[in-house]
């Protein structure tokens, strides 16, 4: 069976890389913890790595550089100015990048989502900002999987499925251009870009505290129109056991956590 | 050298909710006439450079950093 090769992302201030590889490493796959430095080449030359060499492209949760500026920014800033080529040939090449929460934020600071008018947009196109809590949200989510089309992260989370993934972030507000937010809403409907909304454990769209955050119709994560980048708030790495759900004595006879069926569905698209 | 002042506020109508919870606090403490508090964000860059050169550069380091469009405007004010 092909090794599957995942490039775990991080700079400082990243704290999810090791849930993340641990993720993937339990669906059959070889991450490796990555720091960007590494690919930019300001390393030793015996810890170089070349984005090109990975199948897939991870940027776990956490914080990067102190969240200074907005959260995301300066490691998107970073990416973009010493990878673009490389990060645009990546996702062109149709391999799989998916950013869970500060990994989300870097995506859409960079640009490469919603990204609808091309691979990567010179600028941001949206902004997770500030939850109109204003404080950090830190719980249980539910989250109903809304993608028709088929792509690499939910061949193992039926569409209508719900899965309850944590919420830990304080800027997860998904926001559009004030003047085309309609639009832009409308376009991610028609390019079926939305994957996961947020639910009530009745499964319906509902306001705080199930939208942790205020995000534009519910949005939890969204893909770009090619179907190959993913970002979304919530941590699947953090539910790959039974035991971290918090119903978990209650649900006896379930082994796997709602997490691990996306990290396999990741897997299994690239082999 | 040039100082430059880049202040970055939010764009009107954007939700600004730290405005919003220092408001709920500044009331808590007895400050009952506010009629509006809003949170911005101010750099202050220091630059050898000439002033022309520096605010472009100033720009230039909004459009890439320091301000995201969606929900951001910025302005340079150089000292």
């Amino acid at each position: 069976m092909k090794a599957v090769r995942v490039c775990v992302l991080r700079i400082e201030g990243t704290n999810c890389e090791d849930e993340a590889a641990q993720a993937f490493a339990s669906v059959g796959a070889s991450p490796e913890k990555v720091h960007l430095k590494q690919l930019l080449g300001q390393c030793p030359s015996d810890r170089r790595r070349e984005l090109d060499s990975y199948d897939v492209l991870m940027l776990p949760g956490g914080f990067s550089a102190g969240d200074y500026v907005r959260a995301g920014a300066i490691f998107a800033a970073r990416l973009k100015s010493g990878l673009r080529k490389e990060l645009v040939a990546f996702v062109e090449a149709g391999r799989p990048v998916i950013g869970v929460c500060n990994g989300f934020q870097v995506l859409v600071e960079l640009g490469l989502l919603p990204a609808m008018d091309g691979t990567m947009a010179e600028a941001p196109e949206a902004a997770l900002y500030t939850n109109d809590s204003g404080r950090f949200e830190c719980r249980p989510t539910l989250l109903r999987q809304e993608r028709r089309g088929k792509g690499p992260f939910t061949a193992g989370i039926p569409h209508g499925s719900v899965v309850m993934c944590p919420s830990a972030h304080a800027e997860g507000k998904l926001m559009f251009p004030r003047g085309t937010r309609r639009r832009t809403l409308e376009r991610l409907l028609e390019n079926d870009q939305i994957v996961f909304r947020y639910v009530n454990p009745d499964g319906e769209y509902a306001g705080y505290p199930w939208c942790p955050n205020g995000s534009i119709y519910n949005i939890a994560g969204i893909c770009n129109p090619a179907g190959n980048v993913l970002g979304m708030m919530p941590h699947p790495e953090r539910v790959l056991r039974r035991e971290t759900h918090p119903d978990w004595t209650r649900t006896p006879g379930r082994e796997e956590g709602d997490g691990l069926p996306l990290f396999r569905s990741i897997v299994e698209s690239v082999r | 050298m040039v100082v430059a002042e880049i202040r970055i506020e939010l764009k009107p109508g954007v939700a600004d909710p730290e405005g919003r919870n220092t408001r709920k606090a500044l009331e808590l403490l007895g400050f009952n006439d506010i009629r509006g508090v809003r949170s911005i964000k101010m750099f202050e860059v220091e630059l050898d450079a000439d002033p022309a050169v520096a605010r472009q550069e100033c720009e230039e380091m909004c459009r890439r950093l320091l301000a995201n469009p969606v929900i951001q405007k910025y302005r340079v004010d150089l000292r």
